[in-house]
């Protein structure tokens, strides 16, 4: 590494007083306070900071922004480690540990550099053609070491130990930027009364005015503007935050980076926030990046953006280089001259235009800086980083030493969030750029962003934005404008990127992604010449870095070979977020017990003293069995299990859905939702009801009382309550509305427990005293509401899940706890237990009682074989579609059981069904939907669905999982295993 | 992120609703049995592009079903009424 960084004395903005240790690949530099990462390493003289993405060629410190394309490092260590941070907008802290990346053993010896000496094996797009033989199988061979071969940085892999925070705001006027426009539309706005917040992605406010001399006009103009807008109430000025999206209904999302420039944040700070910005209006002052020119070996280190190192020199007191050459096709990059000259460095400008303007010229003789006209840099030489330039004119060739290469293009508007809701760029062929489309009445542009390059045009342009957004009067004069007397304004270049190099050597148009000018061309002739196509063939513009240096450059060079021009070529789909976004600002403070929000019953506390083992149904939490009954979900299921064939037990089922239905229509209502008849159902009794859908697919089931003349109590399964309870609404506000029905949802207002075995009703009659619960008074599929001797409250509905004597006792959710425990209490001499779903699902299956598992969204009425409940004489929704052909083919899958030919083997929901001798390939003949082990049979037990369902009994066929490596034969049998005549629930 | 006006509750963040479907076509009578009638209302669909009615319920607020004018490029929002107006009776004298 040379020397050829140094501080220059008495320039820029950094504190000069507060120095700053800090380690680049452990090597330990000093810095000072306001230094970037970037600026602090070019006043070390640290020229190499990366190995670039596929040739692992050096590179060096390229810009000062987010356009940076190759100070890719890796920060922060363990946990916190972050790879690919642009060095360029990483704030220095003292302390700070950098790495670089892509690179092994060490930056200065790479061995992954032989990737150059490959390089004509790996064009764009090599992969396509490569890594595609001997088999079909071969990718998978090569993935892994291309995997390894891929990618800059490296993730951390520990939890975040950070906070983030998600905030929403409001205001009249959002301007994002804080440039001359952004300060000047910011300024109007403010003084008009109005709401504002300015966003600006750098730590500090000013944009292109930071690249201004510390002691100019411009510098006064912009602390001015600072301090108006600081001192005034109603302006939010938010630094570190970048506007990153623009969305439907004029909401900007914007990242604010709260404790990013220091090593960890304070305790109970933020480390950032994800913001939702809802403003009135907005003014867009986002700016223009500095586009490069293209020459052989122009990704060396050295080589940099003219404005770039203009913002060095004036901002950061740096000097980039000692011997330095600008190459420019347009007047800007003349300031950076001037600026470089003062700093003490030895400057040549090579100009491609034949006849810059004469102050220019003026300019530079009296500065004494050598200008070359009409000539152009054709290749950078030097072995890691720039020493030569080659330079050609029309009277010839020469060579001119240098360490610093400064390259200005021309300028191109960051139209990202003008384009994000589709307002497609237009070219100015006057300024050579892109400017943003025609933006929606809520939104303006101004400044750099519009066109106007020059400072001084930006803050008048800004001015007036600000104004009209805040619905002011245009007319008003604007104040002073910053006046950068040192930069005349810009002026058209006279030509693109040079098209033909006159050396060998590589042309870099992506930087980061070593796209190549021959990658293009490359494209071109393999057909691939829409932008779009342009840009996934050769990965150009995908980098971190998005194509801010390198998309204008390319679609000029591939409209020329088109024969285009450049409007018709146009550009790539501008998308949100503008600059990469935190998955952790994101997610803000939705982690953890957070993330989703949590629904209990009212026995949960109970649940949850006495060994319960939670499991997520949705959003609420159900026991899913009790820890004192086995040490894990199947050993206590089977005891669970036991405990309600053989005795009693109780579960929570406060979760089910429930509908008051009420109404002189209620029975019209019910009939017309369910497949089945209810218009006869007597009060006092329940009825079971499947509901199909408009499509004739099954959409819920669930038993459903008639409490009162008009009054009928549904429920549903727990996971399509609030479907079921929509679709009942939506069906009687936009099409049955003649209908005089009133649907609640009453799911958290009723406590549900089902007692099931046995002795289930000897233990109600205990623990509810007064409520009559004689068999003759409550038979099977009884409902009464009554009330206990003391008051309590219950509904009982005779109904079984299990297929035991069962009885669901419900009670207003006040009461839950209390009933649970007075049916404990008074089951307890009896040897009552809990038991959790894990037991309830694998009761249900012993019956072939269909879930969600089996309603899963594909099966019909038919192929639950639940066909004969349809009572086709009255209409009801889902029947004309149901008989449609695709649904009523043969060889349908259809409800069947299974059961194991080895009674030791286990069966598992999600098997695939083949038949014997068949290969294991594609859908199989079948699925399991349901599993369990059956203390009662002594073997797993299974239901599934199977082409020709129970025309099949009897024969045997596979359940195989792949992912458990098993294939099991078995019997397929009706899918009912216990007690098919339904005898036990008169136990 | 839009805006959807809520006859009942005012301007609402389209988060508060859930979109409920085509509110163009019209439902066939609940005892029609024309298979052509129920297989053209559940799945043929005309995509305009431009302004569209549509079904959205008001799950996190008066549970109210109404009908939104969206422009499907724009996504502008020209108003809502309730479901039930467009039957044109009340349900309740």
């Amino acid at each position: 590494m040379s020397n050829a960084g140094a501080r220059i004395p008495g320039a820029g903005r950094i504190d000069r007083n507060t120095r700053l240790a800090f380690t680049f690949d452990g090597r330990v530099l000093e810095g000072l306070a306001g230094d970037t990462l970037a600026s602090a390493l070019l006043a070390n003289g640290v020229r190499l900071v990366g190995r670039s993405f596929k040739l692992h060629r050096p590179r060096g410190i390229y810009s000062a922004g987010v356009e940076e394309p190759n100070a890719l490092v890796a920060l922060r260590t363990g946990a916190r480690a972050e790879p690919n941070v642009q060095a360029t907008m990483a704030e220095l802290w003292d302390g700070l540990a950098a790495e670089s990346q892509n690179r092994w053993p060490s930056l200065a010896f790479d061995v992954m550099a032989v990737n150059g000496a490959l390089a004509r094996f790996m064009p764009a797009g090599f992969y396509y053609k490569t890594f595609m033989g001997p088999t079909r199988g071969s990718w998978m061979f090569y993935e892994p070491w291309i995997r390894r071969a891929a990618g800059l940085g490296r993730a951390a892999r520990a939890p975040d130990p950070d906070r983030y925070e998600r905030e929403s705001a409001w205001c009249d006027v959002l301007v994002v930027g804080a440039g001359p426009a952004g300060l000047a539309a910011a300024i109007a706005a403010a003084r008009s009364g109005v709401r504002v917040i300015l966003a600006e992605q750098h730590a500090t406010a000013g944009g292109q005015l930071l690249s201004e001399r510390a002691d100019s006009p411009a510098e006064q103009w912009r602390r001015a503007c600072i301090d108006e807008l600081e001192s005034s109430a109603n302006v939010r000025i938010m630094t570190r935050t970048t506007a990153f999206g623009a969305y439907d209904g004029n909401v900007f999302g914007a990242l604010e980076r709260v404790w990013d420039h220091v090593a960890a944040p304070p305790a109970g700070q933020p480390r950032q926030r994800a913001w939702t910005i809802h403003p009135g209006r907005v003014v867009l002052a986002t700016g223009a990046t500095e586009r490069p020119l293209l020459f052989v070996n122009n990704d060396r280190p050295g080589v940099m953006l003219a404005e770039a190192a203009r913002r060095y020199v004036n901002h950061f007191g740096v000097r980039p280089g000692n011997r330095v050459v600008v190459c420019t096709n347009n007047d800007s990059a003349y300031a950076a001259a001037l600026d470089l000259d003062d700093a003490g460095a030895e400057v040549t400008v090579v100009d491609t235009r034949p006849a810059p303007g004469n102050d220019l010229l003026e300019a530079m003789r009296a500065a004494g800086i050598e200008v070359r006209r009409g000539a152009r840099v054709v290749a950078a030489r030097g072995r890691g980083q720039v020493s030569s330039v080659h330079v050609a004119a029309t009277a010839g060739a020469d060579d001119l030493d240098c360490d610093l290469l400064c390259v200005s293009g021309g300028w191109s508007p960051n139209v990202h969030l003008a384009s994000h809701l589709g307002a497609r760029p237009v070219y100015r062929a006057d300024i050579g750029a892109f400017v943003p489309g025609t933006l929606p009445a809520a939104q303006s542009a101004a400044g750099a962003l519009a066109g106007a390059f020059d400072a001084d045009s930006a803050a008048t342009e800004g001015w007036r934005a600000g104004l009209s957004a805040a619905s002011a009067d245009v007319g008003a004069p604007p104040p002073d404008g910053p006046t950068t007397a040192a930069s005349p304004g810009y002026v058209q270049p006279e030509d693109g990127p040079s098209p033909r190099r006159r050396a060998r050597g590589k042309i870099f148009v992506d930087i980061q992604n070593d796209v190549t000018a021959d990658d293009v061309e490359l494209a071109w002739r393999e057909g691939y010449r829409s932008v779009e196509h342009l840009k996934r063939y050769t990965t150009l513009g995908m980098g971190t870095d998005q194509g801010r240096t390198s998309n204008i450059n390319g679609l000029t060079l591939m409209a020329a070979l088109r024969g285009d021009d450049i409007p018709n070529t146009g550009v790539t789909t501008f998308r949100p977020p503008f600059t990469p976004v935190s998955f952790g600002a994101l997610a803000g403070g939705h982690v953890g017990p957070h993330f989703r929000a949590e629904r209990r019953t009212p026995m949960h506390d109970w649940h949850a003293a006495n060994g319960v083992e939670f499991m997520r149904a949705g959003a609420w939490l159900r026991p899913w069995y009790y820890r004192t009954h086995g040490e894990d979900a199947d050993t206590a299921g089977i005891h669970e299990m036991r405990q309600v064939r053989g005795n009693v037990g109780m579960v929570d089922v406060s979760t089910l859905g429930k509908i008051d239905v009420q109404g002189p229509d209620a029975a019209e209502f019910l009939n017309r939702v369910y497949v089945n008849a209810w218009l006869k159902l007597p009060v006092g009794k329940a009825r079971y009801g499947v509901m199909l859908r408009d499509d004739g697919i099954a959409l819920d089931d669930g038993t459903t009382s008639r409490i009162g003349e008009h009054q009928y109590f549904m429920t549903t399964t727990t996971g399509e309550a609030a479907v079921v309870m929509s679709w009942l609404e939506f069906l009687l506000e936009t099409a049955w509305t003649d209908l005089r029905v009133q649907v609640t949802s009453v799911t958290d207002q009723w406590a549900g427990v089902a007692v099931a075995g046995p002795n289930s009703r000897r233990v109600l009659v205990d623990a509810l005293p007064g409520a009559d619960l004689d068999d003759e008074t409550l038979p099977p599929m009884g409902v009464r509401d009554a009330e206990c001797d003391d008051g309590l409250p219950v509904r009982v509905l005779r109904v079984s899940f299990s297929g035991e004597r069962a009885y669901e006792v419900y009670t207003p959710a006040g009461y839950g706890r209390d009933l649970w425990e007075r049916i404990m209490d008074a089951g307890r001499p009896h040897g009552i237990e809990p038991y959790g779903v894990e037991a309830l699902g694998a009761l249900r299956i012993e019956k072939g009682h269909p879930i969600a598992s089996e309603l899963d969204g594909r099966t019909t009425l038919d192929d639950l074989g639940l066909g004969r409940m349809a009572r086709t004489s009255k209409p009801f929704v889902g029947d004309v579609l149901r008989q449609r052909p695709a649904l009523t083919a043969a060889g349908r899958r259809a409800f069947v059981g299974l059961k194991p030919v080895d009674a030791s083997a286990r069966l598992r929901a999600g098997s695939l069904l083949f038949s014997e001798g068949d290969a294991v390939d594609g859908h199989g003949i079948g699925h399991v939907t349901s599993a369990a082990y059956s203390p009662t049979l002594g073997t797993h037990i299974a239901l599934a669905f199977l082409e020709g369902g129970r025309e099949r009994e009897g024969e045997i066929v596979r359940a195989v999982s792949p992912i458990h490596g098993e294939d099991v034969r078995v019997h397929v049998v009706a899918p009912v295993f216990l007690d098919p005549e339904g005898e036990r629930i008169h136990a | 992120m839009l805006r959807i006006p809520c006859p009942f509750c005012g301007e609402r963040d389209h988060h508060e609703f859930t979109y409920g479907g085509d509110a163009s076509v019209t439902r066939p009578a609940y005892d029609d049995r024309s298979l052509d009638a129920w297989y053209r209302y559940v799945f043929v669909r005309t995509n305009p592009n431009g302004r569209h009615q549509e079904f959205w319920q008001h799950v996190g607020g008066c549970r109210a079903w109404i009908v939104v004018e969206r422009d499907t490029r724009t996504h502008e929002i020209f108003g809502a009424r309730l479901a039930e107006a467009r039957h044109g009776d009340a349900r309740h004298e």
